[in-house]
Formats: structure tokens, sequence, C-alpha cells
């Protein structure tokens, strides 16, 4: 693995945060804008699509990507595969930004975000999934902020509450996991209302159980993913552990991905025939939903299967990039390019840039954070007083 | 108008309308619900209808809504396929008949005031509630603005204030419930010239119905649209031509939007009840198999040990 030397990442940071500078301006001046004009006056939504990219996108994907951490924390608290360590703090720190900025994102895209809260202390609409997920992914983020705390706490020198958080660590596990169970499911089920407006190849009763599935492929290789970018630009800062674990983890997340994949197929497969939708494979729809389930679940599985036999780290990785553009492209197939697929052209949805530009402004706040986490606090090694403390 | 003023405010009166404005949204329930008995409907006839667009005129006033884009007498408007609108709750569509050409069906749309409805059982903080009279009404003291009923509702009539930044609301037909609680009849079927439109219980809208079915059986499909889909609304349409030719989906189903959605949510205390049990089942193994481990490891290592040391030990005994 190429290692970037210190002057190298001087200079990439220093384009880093020129972008981020812009990024940051350009996203300030559009939150001036969308929260002075309404949503009307930066995005492209209409009455026929009330939703856009900053549910498909920064909530869908956002949350799915966000999986890593009860993957992870699962694999190695619950199921006792201790030799994955060290990659539990990097996948609970990505996250808990992933599920905070989810929030942000949120707040921009629903009329009126100060509201958010109706739904707990006025009203309950229980009868809506909407609902389920809102429960689930604020009481998620709550839990993976105190699962996050301890790397705080240590940077802090807060000893005794950060051995209290510690001792909770299976308790917070074992919630985070059914938390994330409940939500992954339920993002998908809330398409389950609109059999009329969905295209029949990506509606489906299951359609919560595929969601579920692939928020463990989203999370496998979001962990396989960040790792490959913290090498290149954070090595510094890990630990012998880490570095040592690192490509241990790679393989068995890469092995685990695989197989997950392969029953994703089967299922949707299943889901194909058990609907008896053949006949739909013929049209454009059809096209288009064979080029997600081969070339982005299909093919991923293969290569993780190959780069793990034949032990090529650079295969895995490479794979873990197209198993998350493909949990990516699924998102955006139920929520945008298969929804009301209906309806004649002209009707259709497609984002502002405005809409673009603010996802890409949380994306940004989302890396800044983690920079100025991970340089600062134990995350990528262990605080040299809580060495075995685990 | 099909029925008289006088017995219409009787009905009120009967059910308690003006005094109980519809209870809590029992509609936002997952059992099964088929409609508040002598609750009101309105009969759409399509064949009586000759797009005057009197009732668009008619629904602006009486809900105080902005001027039209085109004055309602403008019959030109039409000819393009229009929807509802934050600035109009119905809108009348021209379209041809296929039976019979060069004369054009017309079809109102507006909210369909399912008995079950989408965008009640979709919204998390319960804005929506099917009142006593049928009407499905709207609370924006209370919205958050996700617009999820948006999403949910199968006939694509919510509509929202984009361009509000601070108070932004769903739009949509009341059913002119303040109205209709007083006493008064929808905006709409007052206005209509033509009697397209009856109000009335929504039994007796479908008996009206079927009477005109058995008296003209070559004018109309026999069929109430409305009658059943998505589980029953308190529109009802009639036509002589099929619906799919006045832009209606025909494919919706019988089957209530809060059904498509109750087995997901029954799911969820079956995940919280037993996730827990199981994956603290499976802690309790892993943990059991890392002690194991640990112990067959160290009699490993103690064995070797022993067996290093009687190695060591038999040179000794032999020399
Ligand atoms: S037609 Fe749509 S908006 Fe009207 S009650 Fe039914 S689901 Fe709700
Ligand atoms: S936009 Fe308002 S009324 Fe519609 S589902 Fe959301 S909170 Fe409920
Ligand atoms: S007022 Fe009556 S006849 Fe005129 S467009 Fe409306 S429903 Fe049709």
């Amino acid at each position: 693995m190429a290692h970037v030397t210190t002057g190298e990442r001087k200079s990439i940071f220093s384009l880093f945060n020129f972008i981020a500078l812009i990024v940051l301006g350009v996203g300030i001046y559009l939150t001036y804008l969308r929260f002075a004009g309404g949503l009307g006056a930066v995005t492209n939504l209409s009455d026929y699509n009330p939703w856009g990219i900053w549910i498909s996108f920064d909530l869908l994907c956002g949350v799915a990507l966000a999986a890593g951490g009860y993957v992870t924390s699962s694999a190695v608290y619950l199921f006792g595969m201790k030799k994955y360590h060290s990659a539990v703090r990097p996948a609970i720190l990505t996250g808990f930004l992933g599920y905070a900025l989810v929030f942000l994102a949120i707040n921009y895209d629903v009329g009126r975000p100060w509201r958010l809260p109706y739904p707990l202390v006025v009203q309950q609409g229980t009868t809506s999934v909407l609902f389920e997920v809102g429960l689930c992914v604020a009481t998620y983020l709550t839990v993976l902020f105190i699962e996050f705390s301890p790397a705080a706490m240590e940077w802090l020198g807060l000893k005794r509450a950060r051995n209290l958080v510690v001792k909770l660590t299976i308790l917070l596990t074992i919630f985070g996991v059914v938390l994330s169970t409940m939500h992954q499911s339920s993002l998908g089920a809330l398409f389950l209302i609109v059999p009329s407006k969905l295209h029949p190849l990506w509606y489906s009763s299951y359609i919560p159980i595929y969601f579920f599935v692939t928020s463990i492929v989203a999370g496998l290789s979001m962990v396989i993913f960040e790792s490959t970018l913290s090498h290149r630009f954070f090595a510094h800062k890990m630990d012998e552990t880490h570095l040592k674990e690192a490509n241990g983890v790679t393989l068995g997340f890469g092995k685990a991905a695989s197989y997950v994949l392969a029953g994703y197929f089967a299922i949707k497969v299943l889901g194909i025939s058990s609907g008896n939708l053949w006949h739909y494979l013929k049209t454009g729809y059809g096209t288009w939903y064979l080029v997600e389930l081969l070339g982005f679940v299909a093919l991923p599985s293969l290569l993780y299967a190959i780069g793990v036999r034949v032990k090529s780290l650079t295969l895995i990785k490479w794979t873990s990039v197209l198993a998350v553009l493909g949990v990516i492209l699924n998102r955006f197939n139920v929520c945008l390019i298969a929804f009301n697929w209906h309806l004649p052209a002209s009707e259709r949805y497609f984002p502002h840039w405005m809409e673009i530009g603010i996802s890409v402004f949380i994306v940004m706040i989302g890396l800044i954070l983690y920079r100025f986490i991970v340089t600062r606090m134990p995350i990528l090694y262990e605080h040299s007083d809580y060495k075995d403390a685990h | 108008m099909s029925i008289s003023r006088r017995k219409f405010l009787g009905w009120v009166g009967a059910a308690g309308l003006s005094t109980t404005i519809g209870k809590s949204a029992s509609a936002a329930t997952n059992k099964h619900f088929a409609g508040y008995p002598d609750s009101f409907a309105i009969l759409h006839d399509t064949t009586l209808c000759v797009g005057c667009r009197s009732c668009e005129a008619a629904c602006n006033k009486v809900n105080d809504l902005p001027p039209p884009d085109r004055p309602f007498t403008d019959l030109s408007v039409l000819e393009t396929r229009r929807r509802t609108t934050t600035k109009a709750f119905t809108v009348v569509n021209k379209y041809d008949n296929p039976k019979k050409s060069g004369h054009p069906v017309f079809y109102k749309k507006q909210c369909n005031h399912c008995l079950e409805p989408a965008c009640a059982s979709a919204c998390f903080v319960r804005a929506f509630k099917k009142t006593k009279t049928g009407a499905v009404v709207y609370d924006p003291s209370v919205c958050v603005g996700c617009r999820y009923c948006m999403i949910a509702c199968p006939f694509e009539i919510p509509t929202y204030e984009y361009d509000q930044a601070l108070t932004p609301r769903i739009r949509k037909c009341t059913m002119c419930h303040p109205r209709v609680i007083e006493g008064q009849l929808p905006g709409c079927v007052e206005a209509c010239p033509m009697e397209a439109l009856s109000f009335g219980k929504r039994e007796d809208m479908i008996k009206i119905a079927r009477e005109r079915f058995r008296k003209y059986p070559d004018r109309y499909v026999n069929h109430i649209y409305g009658e059943n889909e998505m589980g029953g609304t308190s529109w009802l349409y009639v036509s002589g031509a099929p619906f799919k030719a006045l832009g209606m989906r025909e494919d919706l189903g019988i089957k209530p939007a809060p059904e498509l959605t109750a087995g997901a949510l029954s799911s969820v205390p079956i995940i919280v009840g037993l996730w827990p049990v199981l994956l603290a089942g499976i802690y309790a193994v892993s943990k059991r198999k890392e002690k194991f481990a640990q112990t067959d490891q160290e009699e490993a290592v103690a064995s070797a040990l022993d067996k290093d040391r009687s190695e060591q030990s038999q040179p000794e005994e032999e020399s």
C-alpha cells in the first residue's frame, strides 16, 4: 500500500482545504436561499415528485452507508470476532457522523424542521412507517453518540465516565443492532404503500428485507473503502495493531460481503420469480434492472470472492467501491428512477444543481469532522492509558 | 343536486354532525374500516358533465383560493392535462371518447376522500382525519412538511406550498367539511348546472348509480369507480367510456392503503422481542467458546509444558 509521505500529505490537505472552503461558502449561501425562500427556491421538487435527492441520497443512502457501525460492532462484540477490534472505532465514528449528517439533511428537506419533535411529543402517527423510521433513527443516533463517546472522553481525559460507558458496550451493541434492523428495513417499507407508483421490478413486499440485507453489504463495503482511504491519508495516526489487523479486516469483510451479496442476489431472483415478473425484464426498465442486479450485485459478489481467494487486497478494495455504488444505485432506483415510472417524462424529476450543492455541502461537513476527530482522538490507535482495556 | 336541502339538513342533525366534528382519527389505525355509517359521498356522473368549469370556480371561491391563471370561463385550459395544485383543489380534464369520437368526455379530479386514506395512514403526526361526514381533513398546525402523504396518495392529490419558507402547508380538497357541518352543500355540487354531481349518503349514492345503470344500460360502463378502489372512496364515479380513457387508474386494486404497510409494522414487536434474546444468546455462545478456547489453550500449554518437563526430566532419570 502506498503511504503518502509527509510532504505530499501537506499538499493534498491544502488542496482539500481549498475545495472545502469553496464548498462551505456555496453551501452556506444555499442554506440561506433554502430557508429564506422555501423548498421551491432551491429544488426541482413538485407535486408529483415530493421527494428528491435529499431523501434518496442523504437519507436512504446516508443511513445505508452508515451501517458499518452496527455491522462491525456486532461482529466484534457479539460474534466474538476479536481480530477485527481495531475496525470498530472508525466504523462507529463514521456511523455516528453519517447519522448526524442524515439528521442535518432532514432539516433541509422537511418544510418545518422545528416541528421534527412533533411526531414524538405532540401526536404519534403510529400507523406510519415514517414514524418508526424517525423514532429509530433518533434513538440510534443517541446510541451511536454514546458508543462514540469513549474516544472523545479518552481525548479529554475523562477516565471515570469513559470506563462507565465502556461497561455498557454489549448492551449498546445489542440495542444498536435491534434499532438498525428496524429502521434499515423500514426505509424500504416506506415504499410498501406505493404499489401503483413504483415499478413492479422494484416494488416487492420483500422490500424491507432487501433494504436490510443491502445495508449489511453497504456497511461491510464502507468499512473496507474507508480503511483504504484512511490508510492513504491518516496512516501516520495508526498504531501497530491497527496496521497489522487492517489486511485481515479487508479480507474478512470482503468474504462476508461476497456471501451476503450472493444471498441477496438469490432472494432478488426469488422475488422476481414469485411475482412472476420475468416479462418485465424485456422492457427498458428490465434492462436497467439487470444492470443493477448483474453489474452491481452479482459482479461485486464474484469479485469479492475472487479477491479473497487470491488474497488480492487491491481487488477487494476496488470491489468495495463497486458494491457501495450498487447500494446507492439501488436507493436511487427505488426512490427516483423507478418511482413515478408511469408519468410522462415532462412530469419526472431531475435534481436542481442547488439540491446537489446542499448534498455535497453536507458530505463535506462530514469529511471535515472526520478529519478533525481522527487527527485528535484515539480512533485509529489505542490511547496509551487504555491499552488492553477492552 | 339530487336531494332536497331539508332532507340533507335532517341527515346532518341525525348524525349529530353539527356538534361532533368527527372524532379522532379512527382512519389512522391498522384495523379494517369500512367507512362510517351514514357518511356522505359525492357521485360524479361523467356522462352528464359538460366541462363548464363552474365547479372549479365555486371551489376556488369557497376555499378562498388565489385567482386562477386563466379565468374559469376560459375553456381552452381543458385541452391540456391538469392536476390538482395549491391554487386549484379540483380540476376538470377533457378526454377523447373512444366509443364516440367528437364527443369528448370530462372528468373532475379532486381528493377522493378514501374510506381508509393512504395519506392519513402515512402521516407520522396524524395530520389527516377521516371525519364522520366522510371528508378527509388536514390539520396544518401539526404538519412537519415531510410530504410522505403525497408519496403515499395513490390518486396523486395532495399538493404542497413549495414557495412558502416558514409556513408551507399541504393543500387539498376538504369535501367542504366546514360547509357540510353547517348544513350547506359542497361548493362544486351546489354550482354544477348539469346535476353531474350528487351529494348524499354513500349508500344512497351507490343506489342511485345502480339505478342509472339499470335504467340506461347503454349509457354506462357497469362499474362504480370508488365503490371498492383502494378500499372504497367517498367520491364515486360513473362513466360511459372505460375509466381508463378518463385518465383514471384501473390497476389500483381494492386493498386499502393501510393494509399495505400493516404487515411490516406488525413485525416490529417481533424484532424488538426476539432480536435481543437471540443476540444475547449469540454473545453468550461466543463468550463461552472464547473461554473454552482459552482453557483449551491453557491446557494445551500446560500439557506441552508437562511434556517438556517430563522430556527434560527423562534424561535426568537416565543419567
Ligand atoms: S385521495 Fe389521496 S389525499 Fe385524498 S383521502 Fe385519498 S389518499 Fe388522501
Ligand atoms: S407533509 Fe405533513 S401531513 Fe403530509 S405526511 Fe408529512 S407531516 Fe403529515
Ligand atoms: S360544474 Fe358540473 S358540469 Fe361543469 S365541469 Fe363541473 S362537474 Fe362538470
